[in-house]
């Protein structure tokens, strides 16, 4: 390796170029076109993994909905562990995003007369999300990435890999990253950074995820001394494709499909979910929201009601009876998926389906001005939790929360990058000197032990094994032991590449040291969670909700050599104090009870 | 089944070569899962690009066979029982195995404007712009570009002249001009007539053939010369009208 440093200054730096990373890089440059942005990312912007959201995403504009509706749904989704001020923000600037969006370019589906159309989705109460056919994610990063391009101040390094946070006098000032195509390094200083890098579903096994989900800023910014939220609420999408995992989307449902099991029947009746009746009905049945339904899987699984595949057990998503025509014009990727993969046309035969990991709810602690702990350090999207999901996040709040908070984060990075004093340069340098040796290490010292993918396959693994859909502290304290042994193995990696160009094994093995601090993080912030709520689901004694010990958010730390220290801090509730979260006809009553309570 | 995998490391090849890997086979496992497999337990020094896993990313664009595909989309069976030819893209430089600089194509992307630049406008307390799905219609088939590069390694022309505008961003272009927002398409017309742009594709349609999300970009460019010739037409009995 023959890595050399180059230098660069801007105004406000954005780690990653998918949804929120583009929102964020455009609001800084509409606020003021005299600051400069830095956009860096692993991968060109339209590969980001926003790219794979399917739906659609959340705004209210019918007659009949209201941002109470959508504030109350978004809340009792996240079963009361939602930060309340910031869900109401949230609520009140999705539609305006999307309308924003929709002057950007995206072609959202529409109705007859020309306006947006909306449709039906999980826990939703009323049809409040748009679409573009099935593939919303692909159109609002590529609408988001075209219209970056239009403007000059945003200086974009594609296929950048970030390895490090550059932090002086206790404030973010700026990134080290590597270009991929030559493993030459950057310094770049800023008084401000915004981190937009996603998810890390990537440390599960079966996951929807693309290959880069791996959770690099939430590992940064943790090494950093910022505590990681909620980790332990990850949310298991209920239909997935078995083997891959790749996802078919919730609009299935949302258009009307059915869930059967291995004898044809809409089991989730049995669950708390029904009546079952013909045509879809908001918040019950196959509308219920994803963790119920992936819990719901588990135990049909237990009593052998599932389809025993060569992949696997399964149950059967069928959209047979929506016809070829509506399958073509609203659910085209999920048509060809199925045909592709599994030789399965969905007009003429049931998809077989089991839950994957999907999202995770937690992510680096943010308020709701996007703000870190640590001065100058922003984070949006997937990799922040700033409140709005809580224990489990409603299907189409996601892709606009990349929207909303992109924004909001793009527009306070910017407000304190012009009042932040810089260090000197030469102070940064040799910061930056120094990440760069770290990075370095992999290729110039590289151990003897294990090898990058061996390594990486046992934590999916054990992922898999102690934070699935339903968790037992014995199982989760082997995951956390093994977590322990993979990042003592991890020290003594091996990486057999020491090329400069493209040397995917390196970054392979940097992700991978990303992966199992991330995958602590979660393993630890459940363990510690002795209560049952939203995904996060216990079966060793702790099966209930406990608001009296519980109704707060779990801070993990990073502990330098040992495991995360553990803590919390309150959730903010304003309006609606912690109810009994019902679907079906069971939270239709629930609604009429409080409804009747409210009038009185 | 038998991989011959297109291998170079600029700092130690003199040029690209091939090595061959062995994969296991199933009838459901795609291209990119054998590449994954090949990283994972075979070689962990071979490069390639992916991420969905889903034909959405754009990313795994390589020469299988000689033909310009996804490889997340391409599956072993339909080359049983093998071998199997994995080439980097044709017509781009490559950088390293199978990745190759999508740099050209992205300052194409860029050059053409790729954003709407409103008929009217519109501030977004005023709401949506109204659009008809008739309207959608017009361009919504153009929007459905992965920039995955497949019709570049397919264009004859690309191949002998780089400074072609290219079928993915010709219909890029068409996109935003058949956009009813939109109020820029002689704007951007300027670019597609000039001699690297429309005029440059000799009509062969492989463009389309190879796309792997029906884009139809020859559909495109063939729309476009109709327009353009159009327009230069128009200049002649529009006397004043710079357009």
């Amino acid at each position: 390796m023959t890595a050399s440093m180059e230098f660069f200054k801007a105004d406000v730096i954005v780690v990653g170029a998918g949804g929120a990373g583009l929102r964020a890089a455009i609001a800084v440059a509409e606020s003021d076109p005299s600051l400069v942005v830095a956009l860096l990312s692993k991968v060109y912007p339209m590969r980001s993994h926003t790219v794979s959201a399917e739906g659609g995403a959340a705004g209210v504009t019918r007659d009949d909905d209201s941002l109470d509706e959508h504030f109350h749904d978004t809340v009792a989704g996240g079963d009361w562990l939602c930060d309340q001020d910031v869900v109401d923000y949230f609520v009140a600037h999705c539609t305006g995003e999307l309308v924003q969006l929709e002057h950007w370019g995206c072609p959202w589906s529409r109705k007859p007369d020309g306006h947006v159309n909306v449709r039906a989705f999980g826990g939703m109460k009323i049809e409040r999300t748009w679409f573009a056919a099935d593939v919303t994610g692909f159109h609002m990063l590529h609408t988001l990435f075209q219209t970056s391009t239009k403007y000059p101040s945003i200086r974009r390094f594609d296929e950048y890999f970030c390895s490090d946070l550059l932090v002086e006098d206790g404030r973010c000032q700026g990134v080290v990253a590597i270009e991929i195509a030559t493993g030459n390094f950057v310094t770049l200083q800023a008084g401000a950074v915004v981190m937009a890098t996603g998810g890390a579903g990537r440390v599960f096994r079966e996951n929807t995820n693309g290959g880069i989900v791996t959770g690099d800023g939430m590992a940064l910014a943790y090494r950093h001394g910022v505590p990681l939220c909620d980790m332990e609420f990850v949310q298991y999408h209920p239909t997935c494709m078995l083997g891959t995992g790749l996802l078919f989307t919730e609009a299935c449902r949302g258009e009307g499909g059915f869930l059967l099991n291995k004898d044809g029947y809409r089991y989730l009746q049995d669950y708390g979910l029904g009546p079952a009746s013909p045509e879809p009905r908001n918040k019950a049945m196959e509308l219920g929201p994803r963790d119920r339904l992936s819990q719901a899987f588990w135990h049909e699984q237990k009593k052998g009601r599932t389809l025993a595949t060569s992949r696997g057990e399964a149950v059967q998503l069928d959209l047979r009876h929506l016809g070829a025509k509506k399958l073509h014009e609203r659910l085209p990727l999920i048509c060809e998926l199925a045909k592709d993969h599994l030789g399965i046309d969905p007009a003429q035969a049931t998809i077989p389906v089991r839950p994957a990991v999907h999202y995770t709810m937690g992510g680096i602690r943010v308020d709701i001005n996007a703000a870190s702990q640590m001065p100058g350090l922003y984070a949006a999207g997937e990799c922040a939790s700033n409140g709005i999901h809580g224990a489990n996040r409603l299907g189409s709040n996601s892709l606009v929360e990349t929207l909303v908070f992109g924004k909001v984060a793009g527009l306070q990075a910017a407000a304190f990058s012009k009042t932040a004093s810089l260090a000197p340069e030469s102070t940064i340098r040799k910061q930056a000197a120094d990440a760069q040796a770290r990075a370095l290490r992999l290729v110039t010292d590289p151990g003897k032990g294990d090898r990058v993918a061996a390594l990486r396959g046992e934590m999916a693994q054990t992922m898999e094994d102690g934070c699935g859909i339903y968790r037992i502290g014995a199982e989760l304290q082997s995951t956390c032991d093994k977590l322990a042994d993979l990042k003592e193995r991890y020290a003594r990696v091996r990486v057999d590449d020491a090329s400069n160009n493209w040397n995917t094994a390196w970054l392979l093995g940097l992700e991978l040291g990303y992966q199992l601090d991330v995958a602590q993080a979660m393993a630890h912030s459940a363990m510690e969670r002795r209560e049952s709520r939203g995904s996060h689901q216990r079966l060793d004694g702790f099966t209930e909700r406990d608001d009296s010990q519980y109704l707060r958010h779990t801070l993990a730390h990073h502990q330098a050599g040992g495991p995360p220290r553990i803590d919390y801090c309150p959730v903010t509730i304003t309006r609606s104090p912690p109810g009994v979260r019902a679907y079906g006809a069971a939270g239709e009553a629930e609604e009429q009870k409080e409804q009747k309570v409210s009038g009185e | 089944m038998k991989l011959e995998v297109m291998r170079y490391l600029p700092e130690s090849d003199p040029e690209p070569r091939h090595q061959v890997y062995e994969v296991p086979y199933s009838d459901t496992g795609s291209v990119l899962e054998a590449l994954q497999y090949i990283k994972d337990e075979l070689d962990p020094t071979l490069s390639f690009r992916w991420s969905c896993r889903m034909a959405i990313c754009g990313s795994c664009g390589m020469n299988i066979n000689g033909v310009p595909r996804l490889a997340c989309r391409t599956f072993l069976r339909e080359y049983f029982p093998g071998p199997v030819r994995i080439d980097a893209l044709a017509h781009f430089p490559v950088e390293r195995d199978l990745v190759i600089s999508a740099a050209d194509f992205i300052a194409k992307l860029e050059s053409i404007k790729p954003y709407i630049i409103p008929r009217v406008e519109r501030d977004v307390s005023e709401g949506e712009y109204l659009q008809t799905p008739l309207e959608l219609e017009k361009f919504n088939q153009f929007t459905k570009c992965i920039n995955c590069m497949l019709c570049y390694a397919a264009c004859p022309q690309y191949g002998i002249d780089p400074a072609f505008l290219g079928p993915g961003v010709i219909a890029l272009a068409h996109r935003y001009n058949a956009d009813s927002r939109d109020g820029a398409a002689e704007e951007r017309m300027g670019q597609l007539h000039a001699e690297e742009g429309l005029w440059s594709c000799t009509a062969v349609g492989y463009c389309s053939e190879v796309c792997p999300k029906d884009v139809d970009p020859a559909n495109a460019v063939n729309q476009n010369k109709m327009a353009s010739a159009l327009d230069y037409f128009l200049r002649f009995v529009k006397p004043g009208d710079k357009s």
